[in-house]
């Protein structure tokens, strides 16, 4: 009977592609705004990323982000370093500085600023050239999509000069470092010469990266700094969540995406609930004929959530087909929404969605059908 | 005579207060295996209310129904399903084929029903259809055909799973005259065996001539039942 109920849903080809149409609708707006939402509350912790090489991140006992530090005293290095746990302890220096290119273009750079011995920080993604010319005058890297803004369409090339704060600037790699949430370009060069272009007071260091000691968790070493230094230390991860939770929570971007989800689910359960309900409604004396004819309500059911579920598949997988080929074109390199990408879980998550926009659809047509009395036939 | 239908002081009534209507009131009936019974009768007087109670699609507020044996008022809801699915077959007057499938896939239903493989149940519509005169509309949708035709698959809809019962519910009154006799003659010559009973409810008079017992039924009772000779048909 399987047969029977596909070829009835075929045979209606007009409803069954607003069905389809339905259903993949709502599955590309939540699909494709959820993977943008996921893929920008990464960004703003994409700093934080980066940093492989440390696991514990030293700041200000106030910073609420990474975006809102205030600057700790240069004897703060020190103090970290004397915790006892700590492998190693480095200087990481964050600010935004204006850039200029020779041709006159602006924009604005987010300047990290990396220990001059070690350089950790520094991006492992690198398009060209070697990190360690840093150490050469004037030398800093520039990640690829902020080379092409400010150079666009022009081959990447070493050897480029720009303006840092009306300080020259020579560059010597081109990283890729991740997508910043604050800024499209981001400049890695050492700690001593990020601060002779940004001269500021006296106190310049944004955050201490350290190292838990071997076989010492990040957390429990992070833990003793903050009783030692009376600074806030926490584990990469543990500042990462921080982060993205002061996103989640004072700005208004899960709101206006979840807005456009929840408007995805309303919609499609609108459409396809109005749809099913007239498809079912128009082929109520089929139904019936099959009742009639001895069809258990069972099996009835099982026709229509066959239906359902045909539609359901078909829809999601062009919907999702759909929000996966954005992802995959959108976001190339060095385009604005570089980076962001479709996570799985969101996926399978739109998939539960979809199966309950096409279920909470098929409601009142499954009930028609329950109800439906068979001696409407002889009518 | 051998009693495959028996009725006994049926009644069914429909809605309640001002809006209540007794459809049927005591009706006591009976059709033999082996005949074409049709039950005649002016418009509203409860013909699709008696033959609907009888294959199991409407449970009466009194009185007892036996088919072939059978006291459906014994039989719950699922079982009267399966005896539907099994013992009964059905002409509508609106058809009622499925418009998406074909000529043999529609009268193949019944058999679905009960389980059949496509290969077989189409297998068996198909040899019925050639019987019907259909060879040739096969594989034609419901559209693609004539009413008369089209009531001839529901015709093999009605007997392909071999069913002891067949009710027709004004089985000609969408069709021409001509239509009509001939989808009649048909009817007459598959449905009718010796361990099966045909109920056609009609109010045509020009199809009288193909029964072997005519019940007369008038504002929810039998009035009498006439014997005909059908063969002088
Ligand atoms: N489901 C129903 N609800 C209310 N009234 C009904 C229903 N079915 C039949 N009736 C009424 O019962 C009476 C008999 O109807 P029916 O059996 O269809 O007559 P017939 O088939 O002889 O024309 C009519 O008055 C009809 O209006
Ligand atoms: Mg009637």
């Amino acid at each position: 009977m399987a047969v029977v109920a596909l070829r009835m849903l075929f045979g209606d080809r007009a409803k069954y592609l607003g069905l389809v149409f339905g259903v993949a609708f709502a599955t590309l707006l939540v699909t494709q705004q959820g993977g943008m939402f996921v893929g920008l509350m990464t960004r703003t912790a994409s700093v934080i990323e980066d940093v492989r090489e440390a696991d514990i991140w030293v700041m200000d006992p106030q910073a609420l982000y990474i975006d809102t530090v205030r600057a700790l005293r240069d004897t703060d290095l020190g103090r970290v370093r004397g915790v006892p746990g700590v492998a190693w302890a480095v200087p990481f220096y964050k600010a935004s500085a204006p850039v200029k290119t020779l041709d006159g273009r602006i924009d604005n750079a987010l300047l990290l600023g990396l220990d001059d011995a070690t350089l950790i920080g520094v991006s492992h993604d690198v398009k060209l050239g070697r990190v360690e010319d840093l150490r050469q005058p004037d030398a800093i890297a520039i990640d690829e999509a902020g080379y092409l803004r400010l150079w666009p369409g022009e081959k990447l090339r070493l050897g480029r000069e720009l303006e840092l704060n009306d300080h020259r600037a020579m560059v010597v790699a081109i990283t890729g470092a991740s997508a910043a949430f604050t800024a499209n370009i981001i400049i890695h060069t050492p700690y001593t010469r990020a601060l002779d272009y940004l001269p500021q007071g006296r106190d310049t260091l944004s955050f201490v990266l350290a190292r838990a000691a071997p076989g010492q968790t990040p957390a429990a070493v992070a833990r003793a700094i903050a009783a030692r230094t009376g600074l806030q230390a926490l584990s990469s991860a543990d500042f990462r969540w921080k982060t993205i939770d002061y996103y989640l929570a004072k700005t208004g971007i899960p709101i206006s995406f979840g807005l456009v989800i929840v408007l995805g689910v309303v919609v499609g359960i609108a459409i396809v609930g109005l749809t099913f309900n007239m498809f079912v409604a128009e082929n109520l004396r089929q139904y019936g004929a099959l009742k009639a004819m001895g069809l258990s309500d069972l099996r009835l059911v099982g026709l229509v959530l066959l239906q359902g579920t045909v539609v359901g598949l078909m829809g999601f997988g062009i919907g999702l087909g759909l929000a996966a080929s954005f992802f995959e074109f959108a976001t190339q390199p060095p385009g604005a929404l570089r980076g962001f990408s479709l996570p799985w879980w969101v996926a399978a998550g739109d998939a539960g969605l979809t199966a309950l926009i096409v279920l909470l659809a098929m409601f009142a047509s499954l009930r028609r059908v329950l109800v439906l009395d068979p001696a409407i036939v002889f009518r | 005579m051998a009693i495959a239908v028996d009725c006994h002081d049926v009644t069914k009534a429909f809605g309640t207060g001002d809006a209540r209507v007794q459809a049927l009131r005591g009706v006591t009936f009976a059709a033999a295996a082996g005949e074409m019974t049709l039950l005649v009768g002016p418009s509203g007087c409860g013909k699709t209310t008696l033959i609907s109670a009888i294959a199991g699609m409407l449970t009466p507020d009194a009185g007892s129904i036996a088919v072939f044996g059978a006291d459906l008022r014994k039989l719950s809801r699922g079982k009267l399903t399966a005896f539907r699915a099994k013992s009964v077959g059905f002409v509508f007057q609106q058809f009622n084929l499925l418009p998406a499938l074909t000529a043999t896939e529609n009268a193949s239903i019944p058999l679905r029903i009960l389980g059949a493989s496509a290969g077989e149940a189409n297998r068996r519509a198909a040899v019925l259809l050639d019987r019907l005169g259909l060879a040739a509309h096969r594989d034609r949708f419901p559209d693609q055909l004539s009413g008369g035709q089209q009531q001839r698959v529901a015709i093999a809809r009605a007997l392909v799973h071999e069913p002891q019962l067949v009710v027709c519910d004004e089985p000609t009154a969408s069709l021409d005259a001509q239509s009509g006799q001939a989808a009649m003659a048909l009817l007459r010559d598959l449905a009718v065996r010796a361990d099966r009973a045909v109920i056609v409810v009609t109010h045509d008079s020009r199809i009288f001539s193909f029964a072997d017992r005519i019940a007369h039924m008038a504002d929810g009772r039998i009035e009498n039942v006439s014997i005909q000779d059908a063969e002088a048909a």
